[in-house]
């Protein structure tokens, strides 16, 4: 069971409460009327696939019914970092793989996890509901 | 290779059964072979028995990074249908129901295959609307499908709740009496054992980590146990095909997503068919051992950890109790997660690639078990032909370039 911060009502809210909606930060191509098929194909079809991870976006559906981003490891299902829309995630494979090397220790993962990143401290305060 | 029979049993009896031959060898790589399948699971071992016995390609090697029928072969729920609403898709399953038939003679190794019938029910107007197409689509194809009515649900499935009591009562089915249910574990067992018997190297413990490639065409693959030649490779690694595809520079339009099922304590017979619901999203059969087996949806999110979601679970056991309110306080045994590499349309991906001699086979989603024998078979030809066979051609990753899609999520759905 995730429990996810909503970026919009800046609280954890059990994952029932959210829905997935895939790979995030996917751009339409600019002028369709002169895209390839080649070009429509990998826009429509082909996604990020990482064991690793993952910036996805997810929406609030019985909540505020807002979507925001989502930074996760498929793996461990371990929680980094949710963002509103329109902002660049703070944590990507490469500054994951840094963090490691320098022996910096990630947010707790595991099964129950708690969306949160360690720079933040704001995210990483359980509320008490 | 030892036969097994009723004789055979009888004659180990006296030797208190210690005296039974390996099933397969536990090989050395060679240097070189003709044709390396990866992934040693059900589709990739199927694959390797058909090219070493149909079509005469001896000198294979199945390179698995774990055990054979470890992965998603030995987490399913082991239903066998072919009631698919496109040509494409239902001349692909029906291939392999036939292949079904026959299998336990085949490999002379009862893979318990049992035909007990598919009910794949209805609880709306749209859902029979969606059940009687799909019915004719299948009929047209030659698969034995029909349309039942609650009353007949009800004669084949008496424990089922047809009544108006339900939150989405029950409108009808749709019926496919050739389906059924096969035991997953002597599926991959019994292929390993033919491949093995006509003389595939089956190589356990051996990971993939990387292609030689030159001039856009494959000559082989590193391994943790060294580097083994081929100039065809086949990749049937389902969740990891995509891994797979990065290493040798292709992408592919797979997401990894885990998938759950659930056993329940033994209890004495009950079901005689395999329950499906779209609607409530659950299915459920019974196992010869006597426990419920239950299947879940997908979770909705990338997921390489082979475990899912309580939510999901939650929501399949719903979905059972509304079916059969009698289950009820029926207690759980074991649940657990595979991780199923699932394509936009809902098919499967069979197809070459840009690198020549790299083929895959991937893509099957939730559904790739009743397939298994009928995979390996088209791949097999493929693969040995250097050409796509006409039931495997329809499935090639162009179709996410050319618009060509097949289109199963209404057969697929969670009716896996």
């Amino acid at each position: 069971m995730f429990y996810i911060y909503c970026p919009y009502c800046k609280e954890h809210r059990e994952e029932e409460e959210f829905h997935p909606r895939g790979q995030a930060h996917l751009l339409r191509p600019e002028d369709p009327e002169n895209t390839s098929d080649e070009e429509w194909g990998d826009y429509l079809f082909f996604r990020d696939n990482p064991r690793g991870i993952h910036h996805e976006m997810w929406v609030h559906s019985v909540g505020c019914r807002k979507f925001f981003n989502i930074t996760r490891n498929t793996v461990t299902y371990e929680i980094l970092e949710t963002y509103p829309m329109g902002e660049q995630p703070t944590i990507t494979a490469e500054t994951e793989r840094v963090r490691k090397e320098q022996g910096v220790q990630a947010a707790d993962g595991g099964w129950q996890t708690v969306g949160a990143r360690p720079e933040n401290k704001a995210l990483n305060e359980e509320t008490s509901s | 290779m030892q036969r097994y029979s009723g004789f055979g049993l009888v004659k180990h009896a006296f030797g208190h059964h210690e005296n039974w031959e390996r099933q397969w060898r536990n090989p050395e790589p060679k240097k070189q072979y003709d044709v390396i399948i990866v992934g040693g699971g059900g589709h990739g071992l199927a694959t390797a028995y058909y090219l070493a016995k149909e079509f005469g390609v001896k000198n294979v090697a199945v390179v698995e990074k774990g055990w054979l029928g470890g992965g998603n072969t030995a987490r399913n729920t082991t239903i066998v249908r072919s009631n698919y609403l496109w040509d494409e898709a239902a001349r692909l399953y029906n291939h392999s129901l036939d292949l079904w038939k026959g299998l336990s003679q085949d490999l002379n190794y009862n893979v318990m295959f049992s035909q007990r019938g598919v009910l794949n029910l209805g609880h709306t107007l749209q859902d029979m609307r969606d059940i009687q197409r799909r019915v004719n689509a299948n009929r047209l194809n030659g698969v034995d499908s029909e349309v039942v009515t609650p009353q007949q649900i009800k004669e084949i499935e008496p424990e089922i709740d047809i009544s108006n009591r339900a939150r989405y009562p029950i409108m009808g089915a749709s019926w496919q009496k050739s389906a059924g249910v096969a035991r997953h574990d002597a599926v991959a067992w019994g292929f390993a054992r033919g491949a093995d018997a006509h003389g595939v190297d089956l190589l356990q413990n051996t990971e993939v980590t990387g292609f030689k490639i030159r001039d856009g065409k494959v000559l082989g693959v590193h391994t943790n146990r060294g580097d083994i030649e081929a100039h065809t490779v086949g990749c049937v690694a389902a969740g990891n095909s995509g891994v797979l595809a990065e290493m040798a520079g292709i992408k592919l339009p797979l997401e990894s997503h885990p998938l759950q099922a659930l056993v329940s304590e033994p209890l004495k017979p009950i079901l005689n068919t395999v329950t499906m619901s779209n609607h409530v999203h659950g299915y459920v059969s019974q196992s010869d051992k006597g426990d419920l087996v239950i299947g879940a949806g997908i979770d909705g999110y990338l997921g390489y950890g082979q475990r899912g979601s309580y939510p999901t679970i939650e929501h399949t056991l719903q979905a059972i109790v509304e079916m059969f309110p009698m289950f009820s306080r029926v207690r759980m045994n074991r649940q657990w997660g595979g991780i199923v590499d699932t394509c936009p349309d809902a098919c499967p991906i069979l197809s070459k690639t840009k690198v020549k001699g790299l083929y895959f086979n991937c893509g099957w989603g939730t559904g790739g078990f009743k397939a298994t024998p009928g995979s390996g078979h088209v791949f097999a030809a493929s693969l040995a032909k250097g050409e796509m066979h006409p039931i495997a051609a329809p499935f090639s990753i162009d179709r996410f370039h050319t618009g060509a899609l097949i289109d199963e999520h209404g057969a697929a759905g969670v009716a896996h």
